[in-house]
């Protein structure tokens, strides 16, 4: 199956670096990135959008003001406030207030770089709006280091009216990654289940949950969504068939297929790194099982584990050649690693009677997983190599860690009030964040990969 | 023919049996049954399981069917329950799980599918496991008893499809639970 990279709203132009050229592979990747915005065009919108609440902060947080871009007043969708938001919610960052200026800088030589140091800003990102003869947008933007009255980064885009709030996720990117290092994922997505009433929607929308949209409903429960390594397609468990049956589904042009459904329950889809192969639960031979499948269903499922206990929630390492999954074979649920070419299983966790849905963090050094603290679920992230394991949340049923691409961030469900909600939460610990929808119980959520 | 009237009246028998009683000990010993819905209508049970009851049970399969659904029938009772972490088929379901083993010997054409239900904590790919679990131990007891393996397929619903919505052991009892839903039903 051949997807087309390109979006019908048309490919935008390549953002150009600002005075200082960047590195070839960050135009490269801004390109690709905003070109390949996913339509969702066969799918709703759904109704009400995630409302993001933060709890915390970072251990260091750096002081930043985002001054309003020139002639962005006019637009449908501001560019700054988008920036400012993802930058507050990632916790690594304080916002300075750029109120009472008059005029706004928008060029570096606008620049007071006195004012900024009094208002406490080691940055300031400046930039201006306006609109091309053929309707679309010219966005640039400049990140600038107040202390050494230098510019950190700079890049222009072209962009649509409905892509505007994409590149201001972009820049945030940028912004992220030059102050901290590590790649930002803000323009990335997540998919989660929201249930309301007896209807379940399966839900794809933006990291800072907006733009949600039905990738599928049902009257029967769904759950397990996973994303293919490309970020086009999901897996995820149906129960409309009155039984647990796995299906695949593009995110480009809205069609589905199940992928396993045999005799018994089939669940748990996770996929390879290379998005050749599913592994799944299939209870087909007795017992769940975990098997390997190829994507599209066709062929026969080859057998990865022979217990006769229960072994579920298979999950590859980054490099594809290691399984974690959860199995009972030693009496209680805990965490096994096995590798993909053959060999046996090796127990992985050890602290308590409880320890479940173990996820890769994108560098493979570590797992996130859920463990049983007496009556609690909470999530936990162990190190690969020394084992030690680090508890990150405190909710009474936490449930579905998956880490963000760039591994600082644990997307997670848990309750409050009765009522499903999503919670982020950094690596460290420090920083949470609630996502919720307004009436509805959210519940089951993955987060995307990086754009490619 | 004379097996299959033999096992009508047998039926049959067992049906009026059913209808006759009150709650017994036994009944009232399966207490798990009744916390959630009734099994069967309130008030006195009526005494002709069909319509045309005593006329002619001559054919197997009406009246078979009828008997899964007659309130005082022991194969209209559907559901097997279990303990915290356990798989384990109690010995109060027996009878019942003997009644629908001998159903499907009876009925070759017969099928069935038993949904495992976990209750809601923890991971709910696990209680998917945990309630395919509990579905085979029902389906492992029926084989054992005569019923064919391609009569049943059990499968699992985990925590998905709550019978009791409540956050208590109460709820929870009621949901670790397997049902046998016949086809066409």
């Amino acid at each position: 199956m051949s997807l087309p990279d390109d979006t019908p709203q048309g490919r935008p132009a390549m953002p150009t670096a600002i005075i200082r050229p960047m590195k070839t592979s960050w135009l490269h990747r801004l390109v690709c990135a905003v070109a390949i915005l996913i339509p969702l065009a066969p799918l709703s919108p759904a109704r009400a959008a995630l409302t993001i609440e933060i709890i915390g902060t970072g251990a260091t947080q750096l002081p930043i003001a985002v001054v309003p871009f020139r002639a962005e007043g006019g637009l449908a969708q501001q560019i700054t406030p988008v920036i400012a938001a993802d930058l507050a919610r990632s916790g690594v960052f304080r916002t300075i207030d750029s109120g009472g200026l008059n005029p706004l800088p928008h060029e570096p030589q606008d620049l007071n770089y006195s004012t900024w140091r009094a208002r406490g800003a080691d940055a300031v990102v400046i930039g201006a709006v306006s609109q091309l003869p053929d309707g679309r947008y010219d966005v640039r933007f400049r990140l600038m280091d107040v202390a050494k009255q230098a510019q950190l980064a700079g890049f222009a885009y072209t962009a649509t009216a409905a892509q505007l709030r994409l590149t201001a996720h972009r820049i945030a990117d940028v912004i992220y990654e030059t102050l901290t290092g590590a790649k930002g994922v803000f323009s990335t997505r997540i998919a989660y289940i929201v249930k309301k009433g007896k209807r379940f929607e399966l839900q794809v929308a933006d990291a800072d949950g907006y733009g949600a949209q039905t990738v599928r409903w049902s009257d029967e429960p769904i759950l397990s969504p996973s994303w293919s390594p490309d970020g086009t397609r999901l897996a995820y468990v149906s129960l409309e068939r009155k039984k647990p049956v796995i299906y695949v589904q593009s995110l480009m042009t809205g069609q589905y297929q199940a992928v396993a459904n045999y005799w018994g329950s089939n669940s748990a889809p996770a996929w390879s790194p290379d998005g050749k192969r599913l592994a799944v639960v299939l209870s087909k031979d007795g017992g769940s099982q975990i098997y390997f499948i190829n994507p599209d269903g066709k062929g026969e499922p080859r057998r990865m584990t022979f217990s006769t206990a229960i072994d579920t929630e298979p999950n590859f390492s980054p490099d594809g050649e290691l399984l974690l999954f959860t199995s009972d074979r030693g009496g209680s649920p805990q965490i096994y690693g096995m590798p993909v070419a053959g060999g046996e299983p090796r127990r992985l966790t050890f602290e308590g009677s409880y320890n479940v849905s173990p996820r890769f963090s994108p560098d493979g050094k570590s797992f996130t997983f859920i463990q049983r603290n007496g009556g609690r679920f909470n999530v936990a992230v162990q190190d690969m190599t020394t084992r030690q394991v680090q508890v990150l949340t405190d909710g009474t049923i936490d449930e579905s860690p998956s880490f963000a691409p760039n591994g600082r961030v644990i997307l997670y469900a848990t309750e409050t009030r009765g009522r499903g909600v999503l919670s982020a939460v950094s690596s460290d610990g420090r920083v949470k964040q609630r996502l919720s929808e307004e009436g509805s119980d959210v519940r089951e959520p993955a987060w995307g990969p990086f754009p490619k | 023919m004379r097996k299959l009237l033999t096992a009508t009246i047998s039926l049959l028998l067992l049906a009026l049996a059913g209808c006759a009683a009150t709650p017994t000990a036994e009944q009232s010993g399966a207490a798990v049954e009744d916390r959630g819905k009734p099994v069967g209508p309130p008030g006195p049970v009526p005494a002709k399981p069909t319509p045309d009851s005593g006329a002619k049970p001559l054919v197997d399969k009406p009246l078979g069917a009828a008997a899964l659904k007659d309130p005082g029938n022991i194969l209209s009772r559907r559901s097997v329950y279990f303990d915290f972490d356990s798989n384990l088929v109690k010995d109060e379901f027996r009878p019942l799980v003997t009644a629908h083993a001998r159903y499907l010997q009876q009925n070759p054409g017969a099928r069935m599918r038993i949904e495992g239900n976990g209750d809601e904590r923890g991971s709910r790919e696990y209680n998917i496991a945990l309630g395919q679990r509990r579905s085979e131990a029902v389906k492992q007891m029926m084989q054992l008893l005569g019923a064919r393996p391609d009569q049943i397929e059990s499968v699992s619903f985990g925590e998905e499809k709550p019978r009791a919505t409540g956050h208590d052991e109460k709820s929870w009892a009621e949901n670790r639970r397997a049902d046998i839903v016949y086809q066409g039903e």
